[in-house]
């Protein structure tokens, strides 16, 4: 943590409803950090404000030691690639990503090199005498990169750069931006609502709802261990219980008690007392289901259950389990060869079990956040 | 394969023939030796001899008038053309009430009737004292022309991703150069539409120019309606044939080079 780039208690209100509100972050030397949440969370109008476009209403933004919240955009050290691509219609691909050299009044031959380097290292040199329309979306996308990183920015922002993009593209060009990164090492905030974008490119993630950061920490962190039920639901799939803490088994481990099922087993690292209320996060990931009990293992928890749904997606299966009037959600990865086993149907009665360790409690908890969930875990049991 | 109607081609050529029978009949009487329309009295090219040696005072106050009418049209256009892109930008970047307000003001003269703009501004100038001449007529055409220009404008402006001045200014341009390397370019089909309907329609104007013209500063609509009264009508009909090989060659060569662009730049 050698906080480069450092943002202090922003603040911005739209017509009264604040977009951003109090998100304090700091980003390391050329690390790749995103900001991940739902559309009109808030993230666009951080990057706008870190681009100079929006004026923070309180806040300030410091780089490098200098404070530079109110530097007009073309004072920041700061480069942006739109999410439309902002591609200047009217000029070749060798003039749009020579324009940032060009503005700061380099001399000619050097812009010449420069931006024969940058088209070289996103391979479009070949399409340098083209306009913007009469390349590719990829493409446009390479020279939007290129674009923004000619001027040696000390901070490049990425405005959902991929979102335009197709599914087998978006894929390539990921693979294309870490490339990019590695070869510049320049610091990128990338901001993005889907997940496997953020998890994939990011060293570390914040993920905001409502204006607020919820969580900032690596891409496993906020999987594994997500502060509230938002961020649990928001990135991949979860299974949420309401639960109480009735006792402790022994120093870092507490029962709790659910509604209509047998006691379980959790590991309690936020030393809740016995008493208070909790919610627990189980992934879906982490369920063994199989037809025979399994036998008691150290901190194992189990229930008995039946299948009410079944989706076969090769590499997995999801089920949809019911358990004392529960829903869960459960998927199996198949590490063996499926035609040999006889594999669980409908209705069938079967055993659930997860590690103590492998549920997680929440002490921020909204209901709305389920809707979030793929499957919705609450319905009505036929 | 069912007979395909005529029609269609039936009014197509009436619609044309509507359109375009005055300015034949025009054309023809041009070559007619008489000095008022009507019987045809044989062929003559003297009118147009008349016209371009122009020692006659009729031909010189043609002449003079038409002079006018272009250095009020070229001035009302050019001006019209900043001050009207400007109001367009502010109605496009600014939100607000009086913005709306602003909006009405600026389109206003699109249907306000002629008549009531010239008497409005005669009084004006009669009122502030100024003498009638070229500048009051400028004055008066650009207060129309602006509208013209603003509305074309907003009309390119719709269209016009406001991403591309985010990125002009992220990637170092200040206003300047902004203007002048995104806007200007991107902008100027726009500007320069608005700019030949403005200098049309000022090239055109009578009524305005009616009220707002001074002793010497006739435009050529004018000095046609004068001289229609007491005049030659047979000279004018000469000068409309030169006018109209003038517009039509221009309008043909600019649809050459713009057919020509479009071949190039498929997309724009």
């Amino acid at each position: 943590m050698d906080g480069f780039i450092e943002l202090r208690g922003i603040r911005k209100k739209f017509q009264g409803v604040p977009a951003v509100d109090d998100a304090s972050l700091t980003l390391n030397r050329g690390e790749v950090f995103s900001l991940l949440g739902p559309s009109g969370c808030g993230k666009t109008t951080l990057l706008r404000i870190l681009g100079g476009f929006e004026t923070p209403d309180a806040g300030r933004i410091i780089i490098d030691g200098q404070d530079i919240t109110d530097l007009p955009p073309n004072k920041r050290p700061i480069n942006t690639v739109f999410q439309n691509y902002a591609l200047f219609p009217h000029l070749t691909l060798w003039d749009n990503v020579g324009f940032g050299l060009k503005m700061a009044g380099r001399p000619r031959k050097f812009i010449d090199s420069e931006v024969e380097r940058m088209l070289d290292l996103v391979d479009l040199l070949d399409h340098a005498e083209k306009k913007p329309h009469q390349i590719s979306g990829g493409q446009k996308q390479r020279v939007a990169i290129a674009r923004a990183l000619i001027n040696k920015p000390q901070l490049l922002l990425l405005d959902e750069p991929l979102a335009a993009l197709d599914l087998k593209l978006r894929q390539r060009m990921l693979l294309e931006l870490d490339r990019i990164h590695d070869e510049v090492g320049i610091t990128f905030l990338y901001v993005t609502h889907d997940q496997g974008e953020a998890m994939s490119l990011s060293d570390r993630i914040a993920v905001m709802n409502h204006g607020k950061i919820e969580q900032i920490g690596r891409p496993m962190e906020v999987y594994e261990a997500p502060s509230s039920s938002f961020v649990a639901a928001f990135i991949g799939d979860t299974n949420f219980f309401k639960a109480n803490v009735s006792a402790s088994a022994d120093a870092d481990y507490s029962r709790l008690s659910i509604d209509k099922l047998p006691p379980v087993l959790a590991y309690n690292d936020k030393k809740l007392q016995t008493g208070q209320q909790v919610y627990l996060s189980i992934r879906p990931e982490k369920f063994r289901i199989q037809r025979e009990k399994p036998s008691d293992g150290e901190r194992l928890n189990m229930l008995k259950g039946k299948v009410l749904d079944i989706i076969y997606l090769g590499s997995n299966t999801k089920f949809r389990v019911e358990c004392g009037g529960h829903i869960l959600m459960i998927t199996q990865q198949h590490a063996r060869f499926m035609l040999d086993t006889s594999p669980l149907t409908w209705e069938e009665e079967v055993w659930v079990s997860w590690n103590a360790d492998d549920g997680y409690m929440l002490q921020r908890y909204e209901e709305a956040d389920t809707r979030l969930l793929n499957l919705p875990a609450e319905e009505p049991v036929p | 394969m069912r007979k395909r109607s005529r029609l269609p081609m039936f009014v197509t050529l009436g619609v044309l023939l509507f359109l375009y029978a005055p300015i034949l009949v025009l054309i023809l009487y041009s070559f007619n030796d008489s000095r008022y329309p009507g019987a045809w009295q044989g062929f003559t090219l003297k009118w147009y001899r008349m016209l371009l040696e122009a020692n006659s005072v009729e031909a010189r106050d043609i002449w003079r008038a038409t002079r006018n009418t272009l250095v009020v049209a070229f001035a009302a256009t050019i001006i019209s053309m900043v001050f009207g892109t400007m109001a367009a930008w502010a109605m496009y970047r600014f939100r607000s009430r009086l913005q709306s307000l602003h909006q009405m003001l600026v389109y206003a003269p699109l249907v306000v009737p002629d008549i009531l703009m010239g008497i409005s501004l005669l009084m004006l100038f009669v009122n502030m004292s100024v003498n009638l001449g070229l500048t009051t007529i400028v004055v008066s055409h650009t207060t129309f022309c602006i509208s013209y220009v603003a509305l074309v404008v907003l009309g390119r402006l719709q269209d016009f991703d406001h991403t591309l001045v985010d990125a002009a200014r992220d990637l170092g341009a200040n206003g300047f150069a902004v203007c002048v390397r995104i806007l200007l370019p991107l902008l100027g089909p726009g500007i320069a539409a608005g700019g030949l309907l403005a200098f049309t329609l000022s090239v055109d104007d009578f009524v305005i120019t009616f009220f707002t013209a001074g002793p010497g500063s006739t435009t050529l609509p004018v000095q046609v309606y004068s001289m229609m009264r007491h005049g030659t009508p047979t000279l004018i009909n000469a000068l409309s044939v030169i006018f109209i090989i003038v517009t039509f060659s221009v309008v043909i060569f600019s649809q050459r080079v713009l057919q020509r662009k479009n071949n190039t730049h498929p997309h724009i």
